[in-house]
């Protein structure tokens, strides 16, 4: 099956990131397939390539970076969301005259219509978060 | 801007709408949602279910709180041809609130309707 993920909430704060994670993970391993990975509200935090958590724990953004190298999975930050809480990536940074960009590898950022093509070409559409 | 799809694809999409408008970003990202999502033809529903049923309250003034009213964005939902809109029955009734409360006409249904209308759904995200 082919699955489409979205994400409503940041790192660390609340398990839906860790959730989606570990569903993404298992479905892979039991051969299904994983449309796209689309980040919206607070979930676009998880897309911060500038995160350092304590060494004992999960680095979250990493692990998404990894899970989407290995399965070549696309990881989407929703660019309204992005913008009002300071996720940039080059592109942004230009367009917006800012002095840096924080985006984390594999993440990209997009418009919602990502969110609803998810919703369209995938098997079944799964929300995480509250 | 978008990149829309030509697929001919069209599913039923239902937007359920669970919290009060202004004390989270969730009800006005969700509109935001629905407002791009409306460019896709897609069969829309939206339900109005707990403490969402709130965000259709009428006379709605942000302007001591410094949030953006966008209130006034449900009732402009026609013209972007969302016109299903659900309200539980149920959520409205326990917050002493009645459908003359609301700014948008819709239509008012009990717990085990909406529970068909979500199982009836394709793609359902909530917010």
């Amino acid at each position: 099956m082919n699955f489409g993920i979205l994400v409503n909430e940041g790192p660390y704060q609340h398990q839906a990131s860790d959730s989606a994670y570990l569903f993404a993970k298992a479905a892979i391993e039991e051969g299904h397939t994983i449309f796209r990975v689309f980040f919206y509200h607070d979930g676009v935090n998880n897309g911060t390539r500038l995160a350092t958590p304590p060494q004992d724990d999960r680095h979250i953004p990493n692990r998404w970076s990894e899970l989407a190298k290995e399965n070549n999975i696309d990881l989407v930050l929703c660019v309204a969301a992005a913008q009002r809480r300071g996720m940039v990536d080059p592109d942004e940074m230009k367009r917006n005259n800012k002095d840096a960009d924080n985006i984390a590898e594999k993440f990209r950022i997009s418009g919602l219509g990502q969110l609803i093509e998810a919703g369209i070409q995938a098997d079944r559409m799964i929300t995480f978060g509250d | 801007m978008e990149d829309e799809l030509e697929t001919g694809v069209v599913k039923k999409f239902l937007y359920v709408n669970r919290r009060a408008p202004h004390g989270t970003v969730y009800a006005h990202e969700a509109l935001e949602v629905v407002l791009i999502g409306a460019a896709f033809d897609q069969d829309v529903s939206l339900a109005f279910i707990d403490d969402g049923v709130f965000q259709l309250k009428k006379n709605q003034d942000t302007s001591e709180i410094y949030t953006k009213n966008f209130s006034k964005i449900y009732s402009a939902l026609e013209m972007y041809d969302v016109e299903k809109l659900y309200v539980e029955k149920e959520s409205l009734h326990s917050r002493g609130l009645t459908e003359d409360d609301l700014s948008v006409d819709v239509k008012v249904i009990d717990s085990s309707e909406m529970k068909k209308l979500m199982s009836d759904s394709e793609v359902v995200l909530n917010f």
